[in-house]
C-alpha cells in the first residue's frame, strides 16, 4: 500500500513505456497449430476437480473479512456501543441507514453515556455493503459480520430494526437498560476498562 | 436383398411403428443430449453441470420443458400472428423429417418381421436430407420476420445468408461422396463403406462437411442467428413458452440429424468400427444401433466440445471463411476427386495415377506458398505504416509530475 501512494521516482514510469513495444498486438491470428491447443485446454479440464460448491447443502466459510450483515454490539456488561451519533447514517453513499438517538435516563441507560440509539434501521435493498458505516463508528458499536443469506420476499422484512441487528446477550451480560458500572463514567467503557457487568447493574444472563 | 427391396416389403403397421420409434428416438435423444451439453461445457468450465433434479440432474431437460409448456405464451402485437405461430412448426417438422432416410441399423428382425430401421429408401436420400435441412431454415427466417421486432429480424437476415453460403459448401463437400459411391441413396452409400469409410478416402470432403453442419445448424462458434451477446436470442427473441420449446427442441433434433447424415456418409453409418465387424450379428442385428448412436454421440461432442472452446465468429470472419475458403476449397478437391475417379475407372496406368497426385500437390503448395509470401509482404508494409507516431492529433504526453498533476 505505502509504495503505491508513494510518488514513483521516474514520474510513473513514462520515460520507459514505448509505446512501439506495447505487448498487445491483435492483428495477427495464432497459427493453426497454437489454435488447436484451446480444444486441448477444454477437454483436459473436464478430468479436473470441478470448483463448484453444492451449496445450500455445502457451505464454505467466507474471506475472513468478507462483509456481511451488519452487527451492533455490546460493552461487557450488556450495555450498547451505539450513541446514536447518526455519523455511520452520515456515511453511508446508498442512504441505507436510519438512525435516531435519544437521551439516557440516568439509572436506567442503554449505553454509556448521555445519548443512545432509539431507533436504528438499515435497509439491505440499499445496503451496497461498502463498509464505510464501519470506518465512521467512533465507538465501534457498528461492524459487519460474516453473514450473506440476506434473502427475502418481501421489502419490509429486509429493513433491518435494531433488534435484528444488535449482538446477542453473551453470558455476564445485563440486558439494557440498567444502571452503568459503579464509579464509571463512558470513557472508563471506551478505554475498555469495564470487563464485566456488576450485580448492582441487574440479573446477568447465565448460561 | 438390398435396403430398399427389404422397406418396399414392409407391411403398413411395420412403417407406423418405425415412424414412432425414430420420432421417440429422437425426442429422447434431444432431452439427453441438452443434458449432455449442459453437463460436458459445465466440465469444461470446471463446474458440475446441472445436478438436482433427478440422479445427476438427468430429469433437468424434462423439467425445462414442463416449465416452459407451464409458461405465458405471448405473441407481439406487431407480430404476424400466423407466420409467428407457423414458423416453430416448420422448424421442427422439418428437422424431424430428415431422419425418414437414415438407415439406423442392418437388417433386423421387427417383431418377426425382416427389415432394415429406415423408414423409407429413395434413390436420392441425400438430396432430400438437403432440401428438408433449407426447409427447415426457413422457420428461422420466418421467426425473424414475422416476429416484428429488430433484433429478431438480424437474427433472421443472418440466418439466411448463413445457411445459403453453408450449404454450398455443404452440398459440394457432398458432391465426392456421390462419385465414389455411385449413388445419392443413404443405403447405398453406407453399403459403399464396407471397406473403408469415406472419412478416410475423402478426409477433405468429411472435414468440409464437418464445419459446414456446424455453420448449418446455427451452432457455436457459428450461432450468428442466435447470439445471445449481440441479438438477445435472436430469431427467438419474441418466442416464449411452447413456441420456443419447439425452436429448441428442433435445434437439438438438428444436430442430431446432421450427426446421423455425417455418420451415414462418411463413417460407414451403422456398421461397427474395423476390426469388430462380429458384433454387427449380436442381437439379432440391433446391436449395429448401437453403433450408429456411439458415432452420432460422437459428433455431438465434437459439437460440444466446439462450443466450449470457441468463441463466436464475427460476421464478416465467417462470410469470408465461407466463401473464400470453404467452397473454393470445395471446388478444387472436388475436380482432384473426380480426375482420379475417371483415371481408376479407366484403368489408367499407375503411373500417371501417382504423377497426377504430386503435380496435384505441387500445385496445392506452390499457392499456399504465394499466399504466405504475400501475407509476409502485406504484413511488412502494414509495419512501415504503424510506427510509433499515430496520423492523428493526440494531446501531448506530460513529462514531468506537476504537469501531470496541474494538467
Amino acid at each position: 500500500m505505502a509504495d503505491e501512494l508513494a510518488p514513483r521516482s521516474d514520474d510513473f514510469g513514462l520515460a520507459k513505456a514505448d509505446q512501439s513495444k506495447a505487448p498487445i498486438t491483435n492483428h495477427e491470428s495464432a497459427s493453426f497449430s497454437k489454435q488447436l491447443i484451446g480444444f486441448w485446454v477444454t477437454f483436459k479440464t473436464m478430468f479436473k476437480k470441478v470448483n463448484t460448491v453444492q451449496y445450500p447443502e455445502v457451505k464454505e466459510p467466507t474471506a475472513e473479512r468478507f462483509h456481511g450483515r451488519h452487527q451492533l454490539n455490546r460493552h461487557p456488561d450488556g450495555l450498547e456501543k451505539c450513541i446514536g451519533c447518526e455519523l455511520c447514517a452520515w456515511a453511508c453513499p446508498a442512504d441505507a441507514i436510519y438512525v435516531e438517538g435519544a437521551d439516557n435516563k440516568e439509572g436506567a441507560q442503554f449505553s454509556p453515556g448521555e445519548r443512545y440509539g432509539k431507533v436504528y434501521q438499515i435497509n439491505y435493498l440499499r445496503c451496497i455493503f461498502c463498509g464505510l458505516c464501519i470506518e465512521a463508528c467512533p465507538t465501534r458499536a457498528l461492524t459487519m459480520t460474516n453473514e450473506y443469506e440476506l434473502a427475502d420476499s418481501t421489502r419490509g422484512k429486509l429493513i433491518f430494526e435494531k433488534d435484528d441487528l444488535l449482538g446477542p446477550l453473551r453470558a455476564g451480560m445485563v440486558p439494557p437498560p440498567h444502571p452503568m458500572y459503579p464509579n464509571t463514567d463512558d470513557g472508563n467503557y471506551y478505554r475498555g476498562e469495564v470487563t464485566e457487568s456488576h450485580p448492582s447493574q441487574g440479573i446477568a444472563k447465565n448460561d | 436383398m438390398s435396403n430398399a427391396e427389404l422397406i418396399g416389403q414392409d407391411p403398413g403397421w411395420v412403417i407406423a411403428l418405425k415412424g414412432l420409434f425414430i420420432f421417440a428416438a429422437c425426442v429422447f435423444l434431444t432431452i439427453m443430449s441438452v443434458w449432455a451439453e449442459r453437463r460436458i461445457v459445465a466440465r469444461m468450465q470446471q463446474r458440475s453441470g446441472p445436478n438436482r433434479v433427478g440422479k445427476f440432474g438427468l430429469l433437468q431437460a424434462l423439467v425445462d420443458g414442463v416449465k416452459l409448456a407451464l409458461k405465458e405464451d405471448l405473441i407481439p402485437k406487431a407480430a404476424d400472428r400466423i407466420v409467428f405461430v407457423l414458423a416453430p412448426v416448420i422448424s421442427t417438422t422439418a428437422c424431424f423429417m430428415s431422419f425418414a432416410v437414415i438407415p439406423l441399423t442392418g437388417e433386423v428382425n421387427f417383431f418377426g418381421h425382416r427389415t432394415v430401421m429406415q423408414l423409407t429408401d429413395i434413390s436420392v436420400g441425400v438430396l432430400y436430407v438437403l432440401a428438408i435441412a433449407s426447409v427447415g431454415v426457413y422457420g428461422i427466417v420466418l421467426a425473424g420476420w414475422s416476429s416484428g421486432s429488430t433484433y429478431p429480424l438480424l437474427g433472421g437476415l443472418r440466418s439466411s445468408a448463413q445457411v445459403i453460403s453453408y450449404e454450398v459448401a455443404m452440398g459440394l463437400s457432398l458432391v465426392a461422396v456421390f462419385i465414389y459411391a455411385g449413388s445419392m441413396s443413404t443405403s447405398e452409400i453406407v453399403a459403399a463403406q464396407d471397406k473403408w469409410w469415406y472419412a478416410v478416402i475423402l478426409f477433405p470432403s468429411f472435414i468440409i462437411y464437418t464445419i459446414s453442419m456446424v455453420g448449418e445448424t446455427n451452432r457455436a462458434p457459428f450461432d450468428l442467428a442466435e447470439a445471445e451477446g449481440e441479438l438477445v436470442g435472436g430469431f427467438h427473441t419474441e418466442y416464449s413458452s411452447l413456441k420456443f420449446a419447439l425452436f429448441f427442441l428442433s435445434e437439438y433434433v438438428n444436430i442430431i440429424a446432421v450427426s446421423a447424415l455425417a455418420t451415414t456418409l462418411f463413417l460407414g453409418g451403422y456398421h461397427a468400427l474395423p476390426g469388430l465387424g462380429f458384433t454387427e450379428q449380436w442381437l439379432g442385428g440391433w446391436f449395429t444401433l448401437a453403433w450408429f448412436f456411439i458415432k452420432v454421440l460422437g459428433f455431438f461432442f465434437v459439437f460440444v466440445w466446439l462450443r466450449g472452446t470457441l468463441p463466436r465468429l464475427r460476421y464478416d470472419q465467417f462470410m469470408k471463411f465461407g466463401w473464400k475458403v470453404l467452397i473454393p476449397f470445395s471446388l478444387a478437391w472436388i475436380m482432384v476427386v473426380s480426375t482420379l475417379r475417371v483415371m481408376s475407372q479407366q484403368q489408367a496406368p499407375r503411373v500417371m495415377i501417382i504423377a497426377f497426385i504430386f503435380s496435384v500437390a505441387f500445385i496445392y503448395i506452390a499457392i499456399t506458398s504465394l499466399i504466405d509470401r504475400q501475407k509476409v509482404n502485406l504484413a511488412k508494409a502494414a509495419k512501415v505504416t504503424n510506427s510509433s507516431e499515430p496520423n492523428f492529433p493526440v494531446p501531448t504526453i506530460p513529462t514531468t509530475r506537476a504537469e501531470q498533476l496541474n494538467g
